[in-house]
């Protein structure tokens, strides 16, 4: 029942999004300025029909609808309610539905608010991203198709993987994907850019809060799955460099360059060419990210795709993409000379946009190498953070010093303010820096370094913003995602080299010493829960510096469906450092591996991050009041 | 000029990466038996079933021909190729392992008892780590390994008759 409703509601989206070009193929042609009220309420109603069909699936995993196989192979009708109904896009099939409808959401409020803008621009960004609408649709229904029904029906789901049954993970896939799918429309306005020559200022205007959006959902996603890995993965790190983690990256890169050199196409109306390119570069990244994840060629967490002929639909599809746009920019590139003056706002916005590619280029370099030596060389190998550590840091710091000077500097002019008050900033930098050298008594030339350039960024920018408040200019979006980028990579830094970590096995009731620390198995109780059963330990911890106690108490989760065996960190987070504790059992022993770290400033991180997305929030909020 | 050679070095770049994208594609399907046939095994070490030793490389030496075989008392297909396993048993150049996987002691004993023990070492893998190194994604799944600890062949599923003759036929030469 579920099945064929779901089934035949994908179908009917194909044909509104046909319908939707071929209405839209018409009224390019008929000589009026406004676009036919129609589109609109076809649009409505495509919008409409694909929540409902989401909703379908919804509802088919709340009432453990087993006869549809994604519900079967991803849901168990003893899960928490809260898990059957996030279980709707921790799988392939549901995910991809949650893609189309994103695409279908961004197509329909990109054609309403974007009234100033001229018709056949817009009727060309409705039209392209109503074939990326089909081609997405296609795909699911034909290889990955959520309703699916399977027969005889099962009695019982096989259950969602109990690490993914976890509240950073249930927001982190929607998160994720409003950003890197939100990127499909300004794709789509920059092919409609093209073929109708709107360009320059008025473009950008166009895409801006888009772009802004995107970035600032990406932002977060990222984040949410950073804290999942912190403390469900269980040893303590937050980012692994893992394939899958560069997928959600590189997109994020290509739209930080985009903001950025959006500016530049705003207010003077240059770099036209290459924010096209950006535009084109996001969606498609993000495109590739997918296929790598899905297809299974790269290994990594994300497992629940590994279908090879899944893989190649999405490469047929990306192909056509990326082969199409770049005949289109061929055919329509005209060289430009700028004339860019050395000190001016222009060339730091596009040293920024350098930087971010040559991230971007080495964080790629680093993804797909594996696939290539393979191919090539048919040999494996594995490119982990020691590659991305060594080329990524040093370059750190070196962009650091461009964020501080760059916003400095004056559109068109050549010309710096304030040079001196930069030379204290950065004087000031470098002494804290020594003073936390003191205090944590360790240091190294790079941290030092890493430390110096972030503390410049966040006390120039920290200028920026009281020179702002006396301005009577609040328009804090910039300062604020600045400066949270340089306590990002300070927490980043200081937790990197002052974290302590001691791996050892406890019996119940003995104790351990580490450094000023003592660790005590105190006790160790079984209890029952819901859909699992805890082996939950308890662990005194005492530091003798300061003679404070705290207790914390690690999990081993025993899982029935699908049976599992997990490790639950226990966290202590505080404002200057975390206490991280993992336990696991050691086979026929009445041992227990144990895992203690201690992490400064861990909380920080997720606090800078959560600054940064808040920047591109604020911009869209203001954008937004000064348009309407 | 120049400029179409730019051009034209684009494209290539994309679809050289399009194209290694397409066979690493059609690579990983058929990964896992054709990268392990003719390999040399390595590192070999398997907990004994019921005594407190471990199995390595030194036993598969002494033999001309081992068969490793993964199995489990929960697994179906494993009933399929029993009696091909026993039948085996008694051929001269060869020894069968057998690895216990993520299999309770209590089934996996009376399994044996109930349908016959083909098996002239039986190993066990509680938590299916060992197997790993074996490239084993599923039971059952058999290796076939000479003297000099060459992986031959490596099946997949359940040893079917045809399978049986060709280990026969391998055991002869």
């Amino acid at each position: 029942m579920l099945s064929s409703i779901g089934s035949s509601l994908l179908f009917i989206n194909i044909l509104l999004g046909i319908t939707i070009i071929l209405f839209s193929l018409q009224n390019l042609n008929d000589g009026k300025n406004l676009i036919n009220k129609k589109i609109y309420h076809i649009c409505v109603f495509q919008n409409t029909l694909i929540i409902i069909c989401f909703f379908t699936l919804v509802s088919a995993f709340i009432f453990s609808d087993f006869s549809l196989i994604t519900v079967y192979q991803n849901s168990h009708s003893l899960k928490p309610i809260f898990y059957k109904i996030t279980g709707t896009w921790g799988n392939h099939e549901g995910s991809l539905l949650l893609w189309v409808i994103i695409l279908t959401i961004f197509s329909f409020f990109f054609l309403l608010y974007n009234k100033d803008h001229p018709k056949k621009y817009r009727i060309y960004t409705l039209i392209i991203q109503n074939i990326l609408i089909i081609g997405f649709l296609l795909f699911l229904l034909f290889s990955s198709n959520p309703f699916s029904i399977i027969s005889p029906t099962p009695k019982e789901g096989l259950g969602l993987n109990p690490i993914l049954q976890d509240p950073a993970l249930a927001i982190h896939p929607p998160l994720l994907y409003i950003g890197f799918v939100g990127s499909s429309i300004y794709f789509s306005a920059a092919i409609a850019s093209l073929l109708t020559g709107y360009s320059g200022k008025l473009f950008a205007l166009s895409i801006k809060n888009w772009v802004l959006i995107s970035w600032s959902f990406q932002t977060l996603g990222i984040l949410t799955g950073s804290i999942w890995a912190y403390y469900e993965l269980g040893w303590g790190g937050f980012w692994f460099w893992d394939p899958v983690e560069n997928a959600s990256l590189l997109p994020w890169f290509a739209m930080t360059a985009l903001i950025h050199s959006l500016i530049v196409l705003e207010k003077r109306n240059l770099f036209y060419f290459w924010t096209i390119i950006l535009c084109l570069l996001t969606f498609i990244l993000s495109v590739t990210g997918t296929f790598l994840v899905r297809s299974g060629i790269l290994n990594s967490v994300h497992t629940f795709a590994n279908d090879p002929a899944r893989g190649l639909n999405i490469l047929i599809f990306l192909t056509l993409m990326i082969l199409f746009s770049v005949l289109l920019l061929f055919k329509k590139f005209k060289s430009n000379n700028y004339n860019l003056n050395s000190n001016s706002k222009e060339t730091f916005i596009l040293v920024n946009n350098w930087f971010m590619m040559f991230y971007l280029i080495t964080v790629l370099l680093g993804t797909v190498y594996p696939i290539f030596t393979e191919v090539l060389n048919n040999s494996k190998i594995s490119v982990g953070p020691p590659f991305y550590n060594s080329v990524i840091i040093p370059i750190l710091i070196l962009f650091l010093f461009f964020m501080s000077i760059g916003p400095q500097a004056k559109w068109i002019k050549n010309q710096f303010n304030n040079l001196k008050l930069l030379a204290i900033i950065l004087t000031g930098g470098i002494i804290i820096n020594f003073l936390i050298i003191y205090f944590f008594k360790s240091h190294n030339i790079l941290s030092s370094f890493i430390i110096i350039s972030s503390l410049f960024l966040i006390i120039s920018s920290l200028k920026d913003t009281i020179e702002l408040i006396e301005n009577k200019n609040f328009n804090f979006a910039r300062v604020i995602s600045h400066i949270a980028f340089g306590f990002l990579i300070l927490s980043i830094g200081l937790n990197y080299n002052f974290s302590l970590e001691k791996d050892f096995n406890l019996k119940l009731g003995e104790t351990q010493k580490f450094k000023s620390y003592l660790i005590k198995f105190e006790s160790l109780q079984l209890k029952d829960f819901k859909n699992y059963k805890a082996v939950i330990g308890e662990f005194k911890i005492s530091n003798s510096q300061n003679n404070s106690e705290l207790f914390l108490n690690p999990e081993i989760r025993i899982y029935e469906n699908p049976s599992t065996l997990t490790y639950e960190a226990s966290i202590r987070s505080g404002l200057l450092k975390d206490y991280y504790i993992t336990m696991s059992n050691i086979d026929r022993s009445d041992y227990y591996n144990i895992k203690f770290q201690k992490k400064p400033f861990m909380i920080w991180i997720w606090i800078s991050v959560i600054f940064i997305s808040l920047g591109g929030f604020l911009r869209v909020f203001k954008n937004a009041s000064k348009n309407y | 000029m120049q400029v179409k050679i730019i051009k034209l070095l684009i494209v290539s770049i994309i679809i050289f990466i399009i194209g290694v994208f397409f066979i690493s594609l059609d690579k990983n399907t058929s990964y896992d038996t054709k990268g392990l046939e003719g390999q040399i095994l390595k590192n070999i070490k398997l907990e004994h079933f019921k005594e407190n030793k471990f199995i390595t490389e030194k036993y598969l030496k002494k033999n001309d021909f081992t068969l490793i075989n993964f199995w489990a008392s929960w697994c179906g297909p494993c009933r399929l190729e029993h009696p091909f396993l026993l039948k085996l048993k008694n051929e001269k150049n060869l020894k069968l392992i057998g690895v216990n996987f993520k299999d309770k002691k209590n089934s996996a004993i009376n399994f044996l008892n109930d349908h016959g023990d083909p098996y002239h070492e039986l190993a066990k893998d509680e938590f299916g780590k060992y197997s790993i190194n074996f490239g084993i994604y599923g039971i059952p799944e058999s290796i076939l390994v000479n003297k000099n600890l060459v992986i031959i062949k490596k099946f997949i599923g359940p040893i079917s008759e045809n399978d049986y003759i060709y280990i026969k036929e391998t055991i002869k030469k």
